[in-house]
């Protein structure tokens, strides 16, 4: 048995005197698709961040293929070098072209040369569709389009595991298919991922397993049939049920 | 609806023919109205009962020739005093614009520092800087610094002038929003990083109308230098002409090549700003 590409220990987060995560723990072995499911507010974006080391957390341990990354002074850029985070709103860079976009990180931070970048970056917008869109600037996308480059960006960094923040709800529904094609490609190619998501028939699709948060905990967690088809859990039921009724299930 | 304006042709030629006889009768009001208003003030100076004295102290086309060559040489070190404080300015007002925004405990003397700089600086007038520092600091008569007058009148513009420009610049970087900085840093980009190739291109792009703006307050104000009589830059040149000779004609050239200088940047600056706008109402549709 190898060691869990991602363990979450007993992670505790609060703002303030509002708490968000109170102590969740969570393996996430290689090539593993997990899916965060639970209301909004639940605390699935603040644990992704937390995983990235956005947020520092207030007790815990964020523990990526072994290493305590959480850990005070801890190199935190050489960590997120091997942790990709695709957020809700894109987040890509407005005065770059996608091209830019894209070989930023590998030419500043690993080193790549300009032509190795480039190599690289044109090789992924290929493989998803893009390649024509390199020399053009973000404004000029689609919003499928932008979300499609900004999970190409965070490829480009070669990580390790990938994090997906609801990417999908800022989108237009006509425009939700193309991403969420992106992820089964990705699943397909084997990477490790952890996905925030509100489409509870692609976690059921892509998902090997569901985690669902309540309360800033894991409530339920296990094979997306048990979870979302006969979940054990009142609190469980009592989501899906409300899923159920605004017709997104 | 579809069928109505589907049946009104775009290019239809009476339609163009009422379209471009408006925009003719819209040119010809204007001119006339422009014409007509300029043309009252004219009339209303030089028919006013100082005139002919005026005429003759600010007008006068003798004295114009004569301290032509003049204004052109003091033209010439106004340029260059305003060119070398640019990107003295730039730089520095950057770096204080990006220590007040550090939040490190260590940065915290500085981040105090850049606050009282910006804070004292901006409370006195530009004038009693230039006097303080061309006057002040030669007569300390320490080992190294320049006793040139004009150096410090100039350092003191390049420090009043600092305390502005890193205001504009904070709002840019504050105007940027985080998500961008935690895009950045998702990345594995480290601060300076983040701010180096991420953040501040973001924050200059959008402030530069701003800082045209102080740029062009900045080049009449290499004009206060005069107070100190050194280097004869073009205000110091037309005073010295105009009080030998008891005309006030030599100013009003210096106006006018103040404002030659000073119109290009304007216009620049509106059309960046009018640029800004139309990217700004594109990406808004875009997102």
């Amino acid at each position: 048995m190898t060691k869990p590409t991602l363990q979450l220990k007993d992670v505790h987060k609060a703002y303030g005197d509002n708490p968000v995560l109170r102590g969740v723990s969570l393996d996430v072995d290689e090539h593993e698709v997990v899916a965060l499911i639970g209301s909004s507010g639940c605390g699935k974006s603040t644990l992704l961040r937390c995983i990235d080391l956005l947020e520092p957390i207030d007790s815990g341990a964020v523990i990526l293929e072994g290493e305590d990354i959480s850990w005070p002074g801890y190199d935190v850029n050489a960590a997120r070098r091997n942790i990709g985070i695709v957020f809700q709103s894109f987040n890509l860079f407005p005065h770059r072209s996608v091209m830019d976009n894209i070989t930023l990180a590998p030419r500043k931070v690993l080193g790549h040369s300009r032509d190795e970048a480039e190599k690289q970056a044109t090789e992924l917008l290929t493989r998803f569709g893009l390649a024509d869109k390199a020399g053009g600037y973000p404004d000029r996308l689609s919003g499928g389009q932008q979300q499609r480059v900004a999970i190409v960006r965070a490829l480009a960094m070669q990580p390790r595991i990938m994090l997906f923040d609801e990417i999908t709800s800022a989108l237009d529904p006509e425009l939700v298919g193309e991403v969420l094609g992106v992820i089964r490609d990705l699943k397909a190619a084997g990477l490790t991922m952890v996905l925030a998501t509100h489409e509870m028939a692609f976690a059921r699709e892509v998902a090997t397993r569901v985690a669902f948060l309540d309360g800033g905990e894991v409530a339920e967690l296990g094979p997306p049939e048990q979870v979302l088809s006969e979940p054990q859990e009142e609190r469980t039921r009592r989501f899906l049920r409300r899923v159920t009724e605004a017709g997104r299930l | 609806m579809t069928a109505t304006s589907d049946a009104v042709p775009v290019y239809d030629p009476a339609r163009l023919d009422a379209i471009s006889k408006r925009r003719r009768r819209n040119t010809a009001v204007s001119t006339a109205s422009t014409i007509l208003v300029l043309g009252a003030l004219l009339v209303l100076i030089v028919t006013s009962p100082g005139w002919p004295a005026v005429r003759e102290s600010f007008f006068n086309g003798f004295h114009a020739r004569e301290v032509l060559p003049e204004i052109l040489t003091g033209l010439k070190l106004t340029v260059i005093l305003f060119l070398t404080a640019e990107p003295v300015i730039l730089v520095i007002g950057l770096l204080l614009a990006v220590v007040r925004g550090l939040s490190a405990p260590v940065f915290t003397p500085l981040r105090f520092l850049a606050i009282a700089y910006a804070d004292v600086v901006r409370g006195i007038p530009t004038i009693l800087l230039i006097l303080m520092f061309a006057f002040g600091i030669p007569a300390l008569n320490l080992q190294g610094l320049s006793d040139s007058r004009l150096f410090w009148a100039w350092f003191a513009l390049v420090v009043s002038y600092t305390a502005y420009v890193s205001e504009v610049l904070r709002a840019g970087l504050e105007s940027v929003h985080p998500s961008q900085r935690a895009a950045a840093r998702a990345l594995g980009l480290n601060q300076y990083q983040s701010l180096r190739y991420v953040v501040v291109p973001q924050a200059v792009r959008r402030v530069i109308p701003p800082l045209l703006n102080d740029f062009i307050a900045l080049q009449k104000d290499t004009a206060l230098i005069a107070i100190v009589g050194a280097g004869v830059e073009m205000t110091r040149a037309a005073q010295i002409y105009a009080f030998d000779v008891f005309n006030y004609t030599p100013f009003v050239v210096a106006a006018f090549f103040y404002v030659l200088l000073t119109v290009p940047l304007s216009r620049w600056a509106d059309w960046m700003a009018d640029r800004q706008r139309r990217r700004s109402a594109a990406a808004g549709g875009g997102l």
